[in-house]
């Protein structure tokens, strides 16, 4: 029943284990990298912000007119996140959840960015409009 | 029957330790708060001495009475959902990549760092419906593999160090 196998490694096999160590990070950082890259190059400004809840559509706002928006979620709608959007961004002022995250997010603009509130199942995401969202690469 | 009585009062203290490193972690001020789910994952050093120690089966078991007294505490069911997919995926990547014996303790947390964050992504991508999420990846692998290091090296040397009799 006892798994006690937490053998010393030794001077050799601790050496090799800590180079593939670094490997393995160096690894992982590299596809990060690239995979932050792609997304940099293609990642376009967008324009209009959409609010979901609970994985449905609830709003699409413009990102170019400043506006509050009180996004009331709950049975009873006793649950505020309030969206404001000014100067072309996007973010949550202030939010009756517990964890906060949603508040404390970042302004956003770029395609793609979202803020989350996770216990009131809001995502409010930037999107483009403009025809050529996804540019065609022919190969 | 004595030492199975220890071990699993050995292992209670286990998830104790845990609690409080995630009570800890939680009155850190959020100053990484930009992007949701990045956290310093101060409990998987519990995880990771346990996992080490004795198994995947007593890994799973604390890590899941862990995440249910943190919910209980300061959490809700959707933060339950995320936290469980999480720490399950982690203990997966983890225990395939111990067997596999390339990495040291360091590597393996890191690895499992990485796809704790992935499991909790997935799931937000999933209850919520949103594949942007995916963005987020980017972010929390960087962060990941950072707290993964921290982690691994603690985690290390309480295996190194940690010993009770007749467990
Ligand atoms: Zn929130």
């Amino acid at each position: 029943m006892n798994q006690n196998n937490t053998t010393m490694p030794t001077a050799k096999s601790g050496g090799r284990r800590f180079r593939n160590d670094v490997i393995f990070i160096a690894a992982l950082l590299a596809i990060v990298a690239l995979a932050g890259l792609f997304v940099f190059l293609f990642r376009q400004p967008g324009d209009t912000v959409v609010v979901t809840i609970d994985g449905e559509h609830y709003a699409t706002y413009s990102l170019n007119e400043n506006m509050t928006v009180p996004i009331h979620t709950g049975q009873d709608g006793e649950q505020i996140n309030v969206l404001i959007i000014r100067d072309g961004q996007a973010h949550v002022q202030e939010a009756s959840c517990p964890d906060g995250i949603c508040a404390a997010h970042k302004p956003i603009h770029r395609e793609g960015e979202s803020i989350v509130c996770l216990p009131h199942r809001v995502v409010i995401t930037v999107h483009s409009t403009s025809e050529q969202d996804a540019p065609d690469i022919v190969t | 029957m004595r030492h199975k009585s220890k071990k699993i009062a050995f292992l209670g203290l286990c998830a104790g330790v845990a609690l409080v490193l995630a009570y800890v972690e939680a009155l850190l001020p959020p100053l990484y708060a930009a992007v949701p789910g990045i956290k310093l994952g101060l409990p998987n050093i519990a995880i990771i001495f346990i996992l080490y120690r004795f198994g995947l089966r007593e890994a799973t078991v604390v890590s899941f009475v862990r995440i249910v007294a943190v919910t209980l505490l300061f959490g809700n069911p959707m933060t339950f959902a995320y936290s469980v997919a999480g720490a399950f995926l982690s203990l997966l990547v983890m225990t395939i990549l111990r067997k596999l014996d390339f990495l040291s303790i360091v590597g393996v947390s890191v690895a499992g760092a990485v796809f704790h964050n992935v499991g909790q992504i997935l799931t937000a991508m999933v209850l919520l419906g949103t594949a942007e999420l995916g963005y987020y990846l980017i972010v929390l692998a960087i962060t990941g593999t950072i707290s993964g290091l921290l982690v691994g090296l603690c985690g290390a040397m309480a295996v190194k160090r940690v010993f009770i009799k007749n467990i």
